[in-house]
């Protein structure tokens, strides 16, 4: 994110700043300092340099997110399984409570690491951060951080993550994309999981999950699956074989990437595009 | 309810512009924020008191600037109001828009006092 060159300033926002120039007396004659910055500009840094050490690494990162219950543990041991020796996988876990997910992965025999955040109803960016010195990054070329299981939070904070993934299960509703807008307008992939219940529900309609997520402008793709049955499972690991190897290109390429859309804005980030540079080299093991 | 975490990090920016402006106290602090932020401008004030206790903002007042939601159609090009869970462009109802405004979450100025030749 840019504080300091003033792209952040939209058409939005610019009437909040006239006659309110850097160091202006104020009646009073206090000092109002103008300042421009996200609120969230220290998760963010941090959240770059796990960015960084991903690139450095040359590990994937996707941010899982959804409900709890919706079947993200058991959408990673099933694409686990599927991928093999193809693609190595290791696992960031949040929840409020217990080691079960992480220890659910590492009966697949990939490392999983589990983070507790009590009684936060989200991960930041410097738990993610802690929790990659418990991993190898050498051995991982994608790493899924999955979230804890909550519509609203988990999106207004960047982890350092590549894509956004976000589950809908078909035993919710499937107008939650119009209900959660912040989280899923963030989503670079959508997927809605446990299909082979669709059958016994007759008041979820894919067409219309899709439907409400167009309405948010978002163009991210849809894909229905099940874990469970197999069903659908082709496409969500062919877009994961494809991200990683975009992934691995944009290296090549001297460049990183961030999801779509995060909650600072996109006129925020419109000066440098999607794609960041970064000369910044700092690594530690 | 995320709002303290994101209260606690304004509250470091806000100590860190203090100390760079050599401020005794901070009186006012001014944010602006969107529909589509993820954050709630009610829970950022119930937040504030507790995440400013015993900093240099203790006391502040938290102004906070509510935007709306603003879209630009990629296809016509029009610009028009939109609810923050329906970015239809206004004009011709394409989806196909761009957010003009209405996911800021930004820390738009403080007011600082000082003492004289402090």
């Amino acid at each position: 994110m840019c504080d300091t060159c003033g792209c952040n300033v939209t058409d939005g926002n610019r009437h909040l700043l006239e006659g309110d120039g850097k160091l202006a007396k104020t009646e009073s004659g206090r000092e109002a300092i103008s300042v421009l910055q996200g609120l969230l500009t220290e998760n963010d840094h941090i959240a770059a340099h796990n960015r960084e050490h991903f690139g450095q690494h040359k590990v994937l990162a996707l941010n899982l997110m959804s409900s709890p219950g919706s079947g993200k543990t058991r959408l990673l041991e099933e694409t686990i399984g599927a991928l093999g020796d193809e693609l190595r996988v290791a696992v960031v876990e949040g929840d409020l409570e217990t080691e079960n997910d992480a220890q659910r992965i590492r009966d697949k025999g990939v490392p999983a690491v589990q983070i507790t955040t009590g009684t936060a109803c989200h991960l930041d960016a410097h738990m993610v951060h802690k929790a990659l010195h418990d991993l190898n990054l050498d051995d991982i070329d994608i790493l899924f951080i999955e979230n804890v299981g909550n519509l609203v939070c988990p999106a207004s904070f960047d982890l350092g993550q590549h894509r956004n993934v976000t589950l809908l299960s078909v035993t919710e509703g499937d107008d939650k994309p119009a209900k959660y807008p912040v989280m899923f307008r963030a989503a670079d992939l959508m997927l809605i999981s446990k299909s082979d219940l669709l059958a016994m529900l007759d008041d979820f309609s894919p067409e219309n999950a899709e439907r409400h997520l167009r309405e948010l402008a978002n163009q991210a793709p849809v894909h229905t699956l099940s874990a469970r049955s197999g069903d659908g499972m082709q496409a969500w690991l062919d877009w994961l074989r494809r991200e990683h190897t975009a992934m691995l290109d944009r290296i090549e390429r001297g460049e990183t990437l961030k999801p779509a859309i995060q909650p600072d804005g996109q006129l925020m980030h419109e000066a440098h595009a999607h794609i960041h540079r970064h000369t910044h080299g700092h690594s530690h093991d | 309810m995320h709002e303290l975490a994101v209260c606690q990090g304004l509250m470091s920016q806000v100590e860190q512009i203090a100390a760079r402006e050599q401020a005794d106290c901070v009186t006012l602090i001014r944010l602006s924020i969107g529909p589509l932020s993820g954050v709630e401008a009610q829970l950022l004030e119930d937040a504030f008191p507790i995440a400013a206790a015993g900093t240099v903002a203790e006391g502040a007042t938290l102004q906070i600037d509510q935007l709306g939601v603003r879209v630009r159609c990629l296809t016509c090009g029009e610009e028009s109001d939109a609810k923050a869970n329906r970015l239809l462009c206004g004009a011709c109802g394409d989806y196909r828009t761009q957010l003009v405004s209405g996911d800021e979450m930004l820390l738009m100025s403080v007011e600082l006092e000082r003492r004289e030749n402090a």
